[in-house]
């Protein structure tokens, strides 16, 4: 690809609606595009729209992989557009947008509103001990506990694990691959105070960890590669250590 | 009509860590918030931060010794004495503070690691035996222009990190956001704002939002220079627009803009510059490390604008590697090895891999300076209101607020965010204690319909006008080639013949999308003016500037002249008039006397006045020049003298 003299032309049949427009009905259009080296589908896409098409919406703000605006469906898979190189691809290239999400208009869905939700219901965040004391040393934590949730952090709540997810396209209350790492993440961290109790309510419901039905999609498709099998083992194990708690505190 | 009047106690533009950070302090004061954002508060840019934050800890050995006044000093040198020193003081002394909430947030800071620990110093592979006792504790790594590794981190996703755990505190306190919304111009009547008009991105319909204070936080504008930026798509300076469109709002010190040394060629991608603090090289074609005798103390750790310069006049002497998209420098990893590239710099390596498919544990990395930060932004008093506008704020990265002068160290930014954020929100919080809401309609749906009006008037003009691509791509091209690392005279003033040109074009531009609804070019179009327009203040005040002072670069007046230019930038644009308006004031109450950085050229116009004459006028002249009063007396928060003890 390099070469540019045998540079291919790429054809993009790309999903088209705009809610907003009473005329607008589903369908989609193509555009053909001269590939060049280190083409992204952000660059493809930002010429389509600067010299082809000035309507067509699509979401970017990084363009570098890191804030996760731009998942979309890409030959059929859940995928960064920001970071997929067209050479990777083959001449003919379908672009739609993501499943589950509400959509805005062509490619652009609402996964704000969807994290949001998921986040208030999980309540994830620290749940303290204390109030923040501006005049104290900080808590002590072993660089390798920090690692460990540093990694469960790396999330950027692209939507490409939902959108993979069979069950989540059914059921829309299921946390999906994103909102059972978070969870994790808030689980593993001993900073939050959360009893083992708790945590079985969030994660062991119709909406947690035992509704998955191991498909594992969510994984494959992960742009952070995180490990999410594990992710869902680690929920298991403490969630069924909780079960057990909870039983006990019941027979006293 | 429903729907197109809301109502609240604080309004606050940007959902980036610094307007986060100031909402939460302002709702657990007790009021009602509203964030607005144009993303997802997660996908600010905040989130791209990868090196570190700042922040004087000292727990690592090579960090023994740090304090705020340390902290202090490197900023002020840093800043090549732009920076207004009080807010230096105030801002090194909380840091700390900033860090460790950030803990209690959730943030997994790395920690010091007792015992043996292998690093890399300057090119030379170190062990050192950090201390038992600091096990746990958060900490540091090396970054450009300080005296002691301060940087904290959270692998190379410090921001990412930061932003969720922020982000879950507005959660937890049930802060209302509005994503998907554009402030698109303040409501004011000349004396005191109390609002903003708003468009709705997802269906392009425009509301109001009327409130006791209002906050911009929109963060930086590196994307008036076009593809030339590390930053995202998003950073295109409306916040700083709309201040200047207010007429009576000045910005500070636009001329000072940040070039980041390495950022990914072609695409501007940032290689973050914790990969030259734990010890990557710059090599030139010949595979020369040349900084090693360009800077023999501080070496690739010079302060950034030092180390850009280097680059770029390197590949003008003809030593970049030529590509198809101009020359470049390489960044050296390799000693660095894998598993450090794939846990200390994890997001280094994803990068690497995902846009020039290389692997930073064998291949070097081209690398070319690019825009990377504003340090010019909406001028604001140590309590982060603006000046000339009552009840109007400003914080982190689209404010002036001023501790980054002429220059920004790595590092300080996100702490800047959350240090202000926390004093800035209490302000914000005291102010709208203090005022009742003052629902003038009125002029809120004047502002409306003058917003609305815009929007028409852009779908209505047809025929074959330019194109607004066409003339984002030409202001970027002369950005960055006009008013870049090298400025002079001549070619500044041609870049302000083309701005002016451009804005011509602007006024002509036609759609060629009529669509209703989200209508992406019209939104573009929408902010186009207000782009060219901060391009302009950064021209100008380029072009009057005639010295050389940390980022601002000018080969015709190669020195920092501290006798006629200590002063800071102010530019307005006065309604109707074609051009903006400067004038200067002077710096700020100065305790550190000026001298030279410790790395770059020593040599540079003493000042004359004594600074007891200096420091006398400081209050009467900013006044004079719109500063609304601060809670606390100027000067109140400097700590005289203390940096004797740091520098003996
Ligand atoms: C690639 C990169 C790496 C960096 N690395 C570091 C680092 O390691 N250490 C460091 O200290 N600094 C770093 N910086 C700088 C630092 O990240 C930024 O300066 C800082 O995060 C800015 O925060 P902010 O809250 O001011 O703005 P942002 O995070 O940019 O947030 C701006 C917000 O305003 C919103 N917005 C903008 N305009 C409008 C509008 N008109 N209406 C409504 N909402 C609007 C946006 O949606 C967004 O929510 C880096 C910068 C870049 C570009
Ligand atoms: S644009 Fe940020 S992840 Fe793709």
């Amino acid at each position: 690809m390099s070469d540019t003299a045998t540079a291919r032309r790429l054809r993009f049949e790309i999903f088209r609606y705009n809610p907003e427009d009473e005329d607008s009905v589903p369908h989609t259009d193509v555009f053909e595009l001269e590939e060049t080296p280190f083409m992204t589908l952000y660059i493809a896409l930002s010429q389509i729209r600067e010299k082809q098409d000035p309507g067509l919406q699509f979401d970017f703000a990084c363009r570098s992989a890191i804030c996760g605006s731009c998942a979309m469906m890409v030959n059929g898979r859940p995928a960064l557009a920001c970071r997929t190189l067209t050479a990777d691809l083959p001449e003919s290239i379908q672009l739609y947008p993501l499943p589950t999400f509400k959509l805005i208009g062509d490619l652009s869905v609402d996964t704000g509103t969807w994290f949001r939700e998921m986040a208030e219901k999980t309540e994830a965040w620290i749940h303290e001990r204390l109030p923040f004391d501006p005049d104290a040393t900080e808590e002590r934590m072993s660089d390798d506990v920090a690692a460990a949730i540093y990694e469960g952090d790396r999330c950027i709540e692209c939507g490409c694990c939902v959108a993979s997810c069979g069950l989540a396209n059914v059921d829309d209350t299921f946390l999906a691959g994103a909102g059972l790492n978070r969870v994790a993440r808030f689980m593993m961290d001993p900073r939050d105070s959360r009893s083992d109790a708790e945590w079985f309510d969030i994660v062991a419901g119709d909406q947690g960890v035992f509704a998955c039905i191991g498909m594992m999609a969510c994984e494959d498709v992960c742009p952070k590669e995180l490990p999410l099998l594990e992710v869902y083992a680690y929920l298991r194990r403490r969630t069924l250590g909780a079960r057990f708690v909870a039983k006990s505190d019941r027979a006293v | 009509m429903t729907g197109r009047l809301v109502t609240t106690d604080v309004l606050i533009i940007g959902g980036g860590l610094a307007g986060e950070r100031c909402a939460i302090e302002a709702a657990a004061a007790g009021h009602e918030a509203i964030i607005l954002s144009l993303v997802p508060p997660r996908r600010s840019h905040s989130c791209a931060a990868q090196g570190g934050m700042q922040a004087s800890l000292a727990n690592c050995v090579k960090a023994a010794g740090d304090n705020p006044t340390v902290h202090f000093l490197d900023t002020v040198r840093g800043s090549d004495w732009g920076a207004d020193q009080e807010v230096a003081t105030i801002f090194a002394e909380e840091a700390p503070i900033a860090v460790r909430e950030l803990a209690h947030f959730g943030v997994p800071w790395s920690r010091v690691r007792g015992g043996k620990n292998h690093y890399f110093i300057k090119g030379e592979e170190v062990d050192i035996d950090e201390s038992l006792e600091n096990d746990g504790l958060i900490g540091q790594r090396d970054f450009g222009g300080t005296a002691k590794w301060r940087a904290c981190y959270a692998a190379a996703g410090t921001g990412h990190a930061a932003l969720y755990a922020v982000d879950s505190e507005v959660v937890r306190l049930g802060i209302t956001v509005r994503d998907r919304t554009e402030a698109v111009a303040l409501i004011h009547d000349g004396s005191r704002c109390t609002g903003a008009v708003v468009r709705d991105l997802r269906n392009g319909s425009h509301f109001t939002v009327i409130a006791k204070a209002t906050v911009i936080a929109t963060g930086g504008y590196g994307r008036i220079y076009g593809q030339y930026t590390s930053n995202a798509t998003i950073n295109e300076g409306t916040g700083a627009a709309i201040a200047l469109d207010t007429g009576v709002v000045p910005l500070g010190n636009m001329e000072a803009v940040q070039f980041h040394p390495t950022t990914l060629s072609p695409s501007g991608i940032l290689v973050t510059e914790g990969c030259r603090g734990d010890g990557a090289y710059l090599l030139d074609k010949n595979g020369d490390r040349f900084m090693v005798e360009l800077e023999p103390e501080k070496q690739e750790l010079a302060s950034r604008d030092v180390v850009s310069r280097h680059m770029q006049q390197r590949m003008r002497d003809g030593l970049g590697i030529d590509s198809p998209y101009g020359p470049h420098l390489w960044l050296d990893c390799r000693h660095l090895g894998e598993e450090h590239m794939r846990t200390k710099l994890l997001e280094v390596w994803d990068i690497c891999r995902d846009f020039v498919g290389r692997n930073p544990a064998k291949d070097l990395i081209p690398v070319r300076p690019t825009q990377h930060y504003s340090m010019g932004g909406v001028r604001v008093n140590k309590d982060g209101q603006a000046y000339g506008l009552a009840g109007l704020f400003a914080v982190g990265e689209a404010s002036c607020w001023d501790m980054h002068g002429f220059n920004r160290l790595g590092g300080n930014s996100l702490s800047e965010t959350l240090v202000s954020g926390r004093i800035v929100g209490r302000r914000v919080a005291e102010y709208a204690s203090g005022h009742a809401l003052r629902a003038d309609t009125g002029l809120a749906f004047a502002a409306l319909a003058d917003a609305e009006r815009k929007a028409a008037n852009w779908l209505a003009r047809s025929g074959s006008g330019p194109n607004v691509y066409e003339i984002r791509d030409a202001m970027g091209e002369t950005m960055m080639h006009k008013v870049g690392i090298f400025r002079n005279g001549d070619e500044l003033q041609e870049a302000i013949a083309e701005l002016g040109q451009l804005l011509d074009d602007c006024d002509n531009a036609v759609l060629r999308c009529k669509d209703p609804g989200v209508n992406p070019e019209l939104a573009f179009a929408l902010r186009l003016k207000g782009m060219l327009r901060l391009a302009m203040t950064v021209a100008k005040g380029a072009l009057a500037r005639t010295e050389s002072r940390g980022a601002h670069y000018r080969s015709d007046y190669p020195l920092r002249n501290d006798k006629e230019w200590l002063s800071r930038t102010l530019v307005r644009w006065g309604a109707g008039d074609s051009e903006p308006t400067l004038s200067y004031e002077p710096t700020g109450i100065i305790d550190l006397p000026p001298g030279h950085r410790g790395y770059g050229s020593d040599e540079r116009i003493e000042m004359t006045e004594t600074l007891e004459k200096h420091n006398e006028d400081v209050l009467q002249e900013q006044t004079r020049h719109g500063r609304l009063a601060s809670t606390e007396d100027m000067g109140s928060r400097l700590r005289r003298g203390a940096w004797k003890s740091a520098t003996g």
